[in-house]
């Protein structure tokens, strides 16, 4: 085999295809980079960004619900940033209310979907693999009345539309499936199903939390009703988000208090990072034709790098239908958090579906609703590229990962050296 | 949220590998859990002259491998039964709560190494502790 034993950070065999000047044997490290793959999780805020916001932090202080010039003024900037977001999902400004996040707006959508409807043991309709902040939501709507229909997957993480259809009984009162997987990427069919949901009356809510601001979503092509997003996910602010609660969908309220936002959402307006959700929103969705088309051949360059060059490899999610920026790739016979700590040595931040990250014993609940074993769950990671993520980066990835893998299948009980394939020569 | 005394063991793991014929050979863990530690001893006259480990898991599992491993080298038989989970967590300077299991996990290897090659001598294993487990008190891996 290529990988000899070797200090971390001292020397790490170099084997990535993409790097044709550079053959495969050990590279010395020469400086630590910083490689950012981990946007699904968080993004920075973008300069313009943070520039837009300032002045709410000290100058522009006034509070938008009061009524001198100087609170008019940040209530002008509220407006502007409602109409920002209104216009990247193709809704009106009256539609839009800020909230504290995505993990906030999912919360208000369903409880308030769900208290709303009136009916003693109503149903709700949602997939297996949506984010905690919808799945633990439903769970909690389950130990007060309500019933759930978890609906499962295929390989790819889909939905089938058919199988939303067959779950509606008379007793449901939302359905609830994400636009697209934090972890796989998979892009559901959202504009099918939110047909199902109106042919019977049933208020439709997506969280697409992953999708705004990376590729295009309009509320009213895709018979969506209720949408969360989240600031932070495309360069804005952390702590700010909105929910588009369609006119004329029914939805109690779920922050008690002032008349914030049409009496909906109590508690003074977060004026500095409304402002910045606004500009972020307007400027990654202006910005989707290119960055989608220039990320989405740096991940499949990704993909098919790791693929060719780390034996025993598969990928996760959907190969065509999946968000621009995710490559999710499973390696059979080592751990998660192995990898990614290797990978952090060297200056790579990506992010595992393993239990040994997630502070529990249960890999991705993900990984296990596409049919994945255990075993290949633990070994999955994902990388999330941005528009910031630049074609060396890729190259990096791709030099260093094989001799990471490699290094922790040495050390793994479960590699039988019968299932090794050769592939240290070729280059 | 490691040590540095685990990341120095995670990055330069000591005694990866396996023995020849080995004296003893104790395996624990289950793949589906996300860990497996496989644990070789080479033993004369009742001492271990040799210990490696293969290891599948996350860093705290291969740095209580290599910590382990370091500790028993050169033991007898009944010191090395003597090093528990809580002397390999102290000798990494501490593991964060989740990955006490880890620590757990070496010991047991230890163990059944030790017994794998008493059995083999003919004489009667020692009595393991029952504490097997993967994990937390409150949820066990599942299956």
């Amino acid at each position: 085999m290529c990988g000899a034993e070797a200090g971390m950070g001292i020397a790490i065999p170099a084997s990535g295809q993409d790097m044709m000047d550079k053959p495969a044997r050990w590279e010395v490290m020469q400086e630590k980079r910083t490689i950012y793959m981990d946007n699904a999780a968080t993004t920075p805020v973008h300069p313009e960004v943070l520039e837009a916001m300032l002045p709410y932090f000290t100058e522009r202080y006034g509070n938008p619900s009061s009524v001198y010039s100087l609170a008019r003024e940040s209530r002008k900037a509220v407006e502007e940033a409602r109409e920002k977001v209104a216009k990247a999902i193709g809704a009106t400004p009256g539609e839009i209310f800020f909230t504290s996040g995505g993990t906030e707006s999912d919360n208000w959508a369903i409880k308030g979907c769900a208290w709303a409807s009136g009916k003693k043991g109503g149903h709700i309709i949602t997939s297996s693999i949506e984010h905690h902040a919808v799945l633990h939501t439903c769970q909690y709507l389950e130990k007060n009345g309500f019933s759930v229909t978890y609906l499962p997957v295929d390989e790819y993480g889909l939905v089938n539309p058919a199988d939303v259809e067959a779950a509606v009984t008379d007793r449901t009162v939302l359905i609830s499936v994400m636009y697209a997987n934090n972890e796989i990427g998979t892009m559901e069919p959202v504009r099918e199903i939110g047909a199902v949901a109106r042919d019977h009356g049933i208020p439709f809510h997506t969280d697409a939390v992953q999708a705004v601001g990376h590729v295009p979503v309009d509320v009213n092509q895709e018979n969506i009703d209720l949408l969360s997003l989240s600031g932070h996910k495309f360069n804005g602010p952390k702590g700010v988000g909105a929910l588009y609660i369609r006119k004329g969908t029914r939805i109690g309220t779920y922050e008690h208090g002032g008349g914030q936002e049409k009496r909906r959402r109590a508690g003074t307006e977060n004026v500095p990072a409304i402002v910045g959700l606004g500009k972020a929103v307007e400027s990654a969705t202006a910005e989707i034709p290119e960055v989608s088309a220039r990320v989405s051949r740096m991940r499949d360059r990704l993909i098919r790098g790791l693929l060719s060059t780390i034996p025993h490899s598969r990928l996760n999610g959907h190969p065509e239908k999946r968000l621009p920026g995710n490559a999710n790739v499973s390696f059979e016979f080592v751990e998660g958090e192995s990898m990614l700590l290797l990978l952090d040595s060297i200056g790579v931040s990506a992010s595992t579906g393993s239990a040994c990250t997630s502070g529990s014993l249960e890999p991705s609940h993900v990984l296990l609703a596409i049919g994945l074993p255990h075993e290949k769950a633990h070994g999955s990671l994902r990388f999330t590229l941005s528009g910031d993520t630049t074609g060396g980066d890729v190259d990096y990835v791709l030099l260093h990962l094989p001799g990471i893998v490699d290094r922790l299948r040495q050390m793994s009980p479960l590699y039988k050296p019968d299932e090794k394939e050769v592939k240290c020569n070729v280059q | 949220m490691y040590s540095e005394k685990v990341m120095d063991h995670f990055s330069n793991p000591r005694n990866v590998g396996e023995i020849d014929a080995p004296s003893g050979v104790g395996e624990v863990g289950n793949p589906v859990c996300g860990d497996i530690m496989k644990i070789f001893l080479k033993i004369e006259d009742n001492r271990i002259v040799d210990a490696k480990f293969k290891t599948f898991g996350c860093g705290a599992a291969i740095a209580s491998s290599s910590m382990a491993t370091e500790l028993i080298r050169g033991k007898t038989l009944e010191e090395a039964w003597e090093v528990s989970n809580k002397a390999v967590a102290e000798a990494l300077e501490g593991l964060p709560p989740v990955k006490m299991h880890c620590s757990v996990l070496a010991e047991e290897a230890i163990h059944k190494a030790i017994n794998d090659y008493r059995v083999q001598q003919g004489l009667e294993p020692w009595e393991e502790k029952n504490h097997h487990t993967h994990g937390h008190e409150e949820e066990s891996c599942g299956v």
